[in-house]
């Protein structure tokens, strides 16, 4: 008898306060098992950001660092420069990576840091109630855009992946979901390429993850993947956008 | 005959239903009869013979609830 599928030792015994049916668990256990297969769980620092998954200190299996809303990349980058032979990781949301971090996510690739970056894009302020995020679909409703968002107002959402893969230290850049099973595969595939980029010392890797918030988006979580399928992959459409022998 | 075993860990389950989408045998349902320690009807596989091992409940839950084990 062959064990398919289990928790993963790259997460602790303490249950998450996520909301149910978020998909912030499913990426937190993809993380978790990439980390056990490459066995480096014991020399990983991550860092979490402010948001939904601020405590994600409390459920990786591995050391964790707190940062101050939209600093990870920041924080990371003055831990793997102090202790260069650690993996180091950040996990952010949209709020925290695409709105307040944006200078730090875009200079962190620009420095071309060795670390890893887990960017989970559900279009909308999650833990704070559900306020419009800069990458929020025009239409969609939100707490501070109650009519939906519009491109008079608030312009275009905002696509990550496309503008880090214009710079060159960013090596690894990836859109991946994890709406089904397949591409939850594929999202552990790119996962696992990014970390193996931060191994081999090659650059700055991201992996940007469409996820769901059923709460704020008022939906159940099976509606929820159906949204996004529907509307969130045709804006930000999967796929690979940069890897490391592209890079001049 | 069955190819594989699911355990659910019940308590921790918190009835998101996201492990019943993608069941190809269509066997994982809420248990509608049972509420765990967190008010939720958790997760359950009722014809257990049915079930073919490909962990796709598992993948799907955001919460590590499921084990899955195939002969």
């Amino acid at each position: 008898m062959a064990i398919v599928a289990q928790k993963s030792k790259g997460l602790t015994d303490k249950e998450t306060h996520y909301c149910p049916g978020c998909t912030h668990g499913i990426i937190h256990k993809l993380v978790a098992e990439v980390l056990e297969e490459l066995d480096v769980l014991g020399e990983t620092i991550g860092v979490a950001p402010v948001g939904c998954s601020v405590l994600a200190y409390d459920y990786f299996n591995c050391d964790m660092h707190e940062a101050s809303h939209g600093r990870a990349p920041a924080v990371a980058t003055g831990i793997k420069r102090v202790m260069p032979d650690k993996v180091v990781f950040t996990y952010q949301g949209d709020g925290d990576l695409a709105s307040i971090g944006t200078a730090e996510i875009v200079h962190v690739a620009h420095r071309g840091e060795k670390i890893t970056t887990i960017f989970v894009n559900n279009a909308i302020y999650g833990m704070t109630g559900g306020q419009m995020a800069p990458t929020t679909l025009i239409g969609q409703r939100a707490t501070t855009a109650p009519l939906g968002r519009t491109v008079e107002h608030s312009g275009m959402p905002l696509r990550v992946s496309e503008m880090l893969a214009t710079i060159t230290g960013a090596v690894f850049v990836e859109r991946v979901s994890v709406d089904t099973p397949a591409n939850i595969r594929k999202a552990k595939k790119a996962i696992k390429e990014a970390f193996q980029c931060q191994l081999e010392g090659k650059g700055f890797s991201i992996v940007e993850v469409l996820s769901t918030c059923p709460t704020n988006w008022g939906m159940t979580p099976i509606d929820s993947l159906k949204w996004l399928q529907d509307n969130l992959i045709p804006y930000y459409p999967l796929g690979n956008f940069r890897k490391p022998g592209e890079v001049k | 005959m069955a190819k594989g075993k699911v355990t659910f860990n019940e308590d921790i389950c918190k009835g998101c239903g996201l492990c019943t989408t993608n069941c190809p045998v269509k066997i994982v349902k809420m248990d509608t009869s049972k509420i765990n320690i967190k008010g939720f009807h958790p997760a359950a596989v009722f014809e257990m013979d049915k079930c073919i091992g490909c962990g796709n409940c598992a993948i799907m839950c955001p919460d590590s609830v499921i084990t899955v084990e195939r002969f």
